[in-house]
């Protein structure tokens, strides 16, 4: 028997409000299925199963808001008898105690590091075994890995960052180059004592990763591309712009909607938090100093396959099918050797939209698991 | 790094910025320094509430302590303004705007316009308004209206910290005479706050709390009480979209349309008295564009028509609290013609 409970997306997250159930009880439900969705005040997104068997019970009733850790449902084989379930049920309500406020403050807490002159912000989750680093994409931060940062770390250290010019790091970016945010990042695995590490990229961050696979392959044990920029020439036209210079949310909103599928993930919370990073003195002028190297005539100006020629390592590249800011169709005819792994009905973030299915397939791509 | 402070250090924050980023930012009032040279903590105090403390030992001269003369001084800060500097003035009372309004009305606010586009203003005004200190029918009062109706001026009143910061560092960058409304009752409200300057566009509403039956459109301390009565309300399973209007000029209109769109049943809540006031725009506003969406007549939620009282008692039952606003909610949530 499996609980399912109330996952924990993002450091603050406390609790979560049952929207909708997507799974009749009683329904087989293969593991990383979606069972119901769940809104917290930064996003909605749904809850996906932790195990394979039958939903037996759903214990938590749509509209409820229940803390991070409660009882959602029970996950079992059909030839568990009811009492056994109701049983389960019981206990862990009886023995369960919702992580206090207070508590919830203590977990990891995002550290500053100096690095060229850049004061660069991260968040280390899990300890041991061969680290990982993910690189977030154009305007984002570190909390675009809510939904795999803890499921990732189970298994070793992972380091999320805010690359310069992004969330809580030094808003000075030099030049905004493809290469010198690649040096940021290695000067990051420097100042943290990090010589090899499997290098997760999305979007821009995708060609920062390739770029220090590139460069130095010994340093990158594995490489990830999450809908990475640099393997074809398509970019949705308007979008790096439109994103640099929207100070209002009328403004920004569909430019983020374009991120996702599910344009309904994006809500007022998110909207607001895109807004306020983009309201600090500096940012609009990194953003645009980034962009210039990005896209030239409404076309990619950054190419990733030579250095994707030098790097020995393996690569494993996750596309959604739905893109709409890169397509999915540079995901196809890239050279032999790669694992691609391209999920449906899924936009330009994977990782928060998919997240249980990009987090499984880097799990074992870390491992070696998956094959080409 | 965002850090929780209140609304006065964010205010004192934003100067303390703006001063350090650009040398023609100045301050100047009755007390912006005040008592210089005194003894211990009451050197250099900083205001009577100590918002801008700690500014005069930094910018030393470009702190500028006046005599109780507003319309000399408001009307030195505009002239400065006019000819380079970027004055931040101090009206301590904007229940005092009457012997400085011609500085204001006539000339800060016609500059622009009267040269053609070739003269630019840009001053700030900080000032006090609203009720519930017991401080009387002549330091009490919320005059905002009396501004937003001048073509001319930009009229701001925050109710975070965050927007405090944001808001008044817009206000110094902008070119344009610029009120920034203090609301006494707030300058202890703490949040989070960046360290980094930013600055928020002006003309753009809050939603701080979603809802989809009926619309609360608040502004200034208000907006609290406006909550307060939102939270009550929903466990009535009535759920409320409150929105600060942030700015009344420029006034977001399109996000009063959007929600009162959306609910079709709106109050609006306002610690001015009713006539000619934001609530009467505001319900303009909304009959005008969105009259098709309505459900219920709006409702308004005001300080009755009379100066502020000075008995406490009455002073209470002069400002509207979360009690009348879930009242007027609760009539127009039911309303059925």
């Amino acid at each position: 028997m499996r609980a399912l409970v109330m996952p924990k997306w993002g450091l603050t997250m406390t609790q979560g409000v049952v929207v909708k159930w997507l799974v009749d009880e009683g329904a087989d439900v293969e593991q990383g299925a979606e069972l119901l969705d769940v809104e917290t005040e930064k996003i909605l997104s749904a809850v996906e199963s932790p195990a394979s068997g039958v939903l037996r019970r759903r214990v938590a009733a749509e509209g409820s808001t229940l803390p991070v850790g409660a009882l959602l449902g029970v996950i079992a084989d059909a030839d568990v008898s009811n009492e056994a379930i109701d049983g389960f049920a019981a206990t862990f309500e009886a023995e369960f105690t919702p992580e206090a406020e207070a508590e919830a403050g203590e977990g990891p807490s995002p550290q500053q590091v100096d690095v060229d002159g850049h004061s660069l912000r991260y968040l280390k989750m899990g300890e041991g075994g061969e680290p990982a680093v993910l690189v977030h994409g154009f305007g984002g931060d570190l909390n675009n890995w809510l939904f795999n940062h803890e499921a990732l770390s189970a298994e070793r250290a992972v380091y999320a960052l805010d690359l310069p010019g992004h969330g809580e790091s030094s808003k000075n970016v030099g030049d905004g180059t493809v290469g010198s945010l690649a040096q940021a990042v290695a000067g990051f695995m420097d100042a943290l004592e990090l010589p090899a590490v499997h290098l997760v990229g999305h979007s821009l961050g995708g060609a920062i990763a390739a770029e220090l696979a590139g460069a130095t392959p010994d340093r990158v044990r594995s490489l990830t591309l999450i809908a990475s920029i640099g393997l074809g020439r398509e970019f949705l036209p308007g979008f790096l712009d439109g994103f640099a210079t929207a100070r209002r949310r009328r403004q920004i909103k569909p430019v983020l909607e374009a991120l996702f599928a599910d344009p309904a993930l994006v809500t007022r919370r998110l909207v607001n938090e895109v807004l306020q990073y983009k309201r600090l003195d500096g940012v609009e002028e990194a953003l645009a100093a980034i962009a210039r190297d990005l896209v030239a005539d409404g076309e990619q100006t950054v190419a990733i396959r030579e250095r994707l020629a030098t790097y020995p390592g393996r690569i494993l590249v996750i596309w959604g099918a739905d893109d709409q800011i890169v397509p999915a169709s540079h995901a196809v005819g890239l050279p032999d050797g790669m694992h691609v792994e391209v999920i449906d009905a899924v936009g330009h973030m994977p990782m928060m939209e998919a997240s249980a299915r990009v987090n499984q397939v880097l799990a074992a791509h870390f491992e070696g698991l998956l094959t080409a | 790094m965002a850090r929780t402070i209140t609304l006065l250090q964010a205010i004192n924050e934003a100067l303390d910025q703006e001063m350090a980023r650009d040398s023609s930012v100045i301050v100047m009032g009755e007390d912006v320094v005040g008592g210089s040279g005194a003894e211990g903590e009451m050197d250099a105090w900083g205001g009577p509430l100590g918002v801008t403390k700690g500014l005069y030992g930094k910018y030393g001269d470009r702190m500028l302590d006046t005599p109780i003369t507003e319309s000399a001084f408001i009307g030195a800060a505009v002239g400065a303004a006019a000819s380079g500097l970027r004055p931040v003035a101090e009206l301590m009372f904007s229940d005092f705007v009457g012997v400085c309004f011609d500085q204001i009305y006539n000339q800060a606010a016609k500059f622009r316009y009267m040269f053609g586009g070739r003269a630019e203003t840009p001053v700030v005004v900080r000032t006090m308004y609203g009720a519930g200190l017991r401080a009387a029918a002549q330091h009490s009062q919320s005059p905002y209206s009396i501004f937003t109706h001048v073509p001319g001026l930009k009229c701001v009143m925050p109710v975070t910290p965050y927007d405090a910061k944001g808001l008044l560092i817009q206000a110094i960058r902008d070119n344009d005479p610029v009120i920034f409304f203090e609301h006494k009752g707030l300058y202890e409200t703490e949040g989070e706050v960046p360290e980094q300057s930013y600055s928020i566009p002006f003309g753009e509403a809050n939603v701080v709390r979603e809802g989809n039956d009926v619309s609360i459109i608040s502004l200034g301390l208000m907006v609290h009480r406006s909550l307060e009565a939102a939270e009550t309300l929903a466990g009535e399973g009535i759920q409320c979209e409150v929105v600060d209007l942030r700015t009344t000029s420029p006034l977001d209109e399109d996000t009063v349309l959007e929600s009162a769109e959306n609910t079709g049943r709106v109050v609006v809540v306002d610690e001015a008295p009713p006539r000619c006031s934001i609530a009467t725009d505001i319900s303009a506003l909304i009959a005008q564009h969105a009259f098709d969406a309505l459900e219920a007549p709006i409702s308004l939620v005001t300080a009755p028509h009379t100066p502020v009282p000075f008995a406490g008692v009455l002073e209470d039952q002069y400002m509207p609290d979360a009690a009348r606003i879930a009242a007027a909610v609760r009539s127009v949530a039911g309303y059925a013609p």
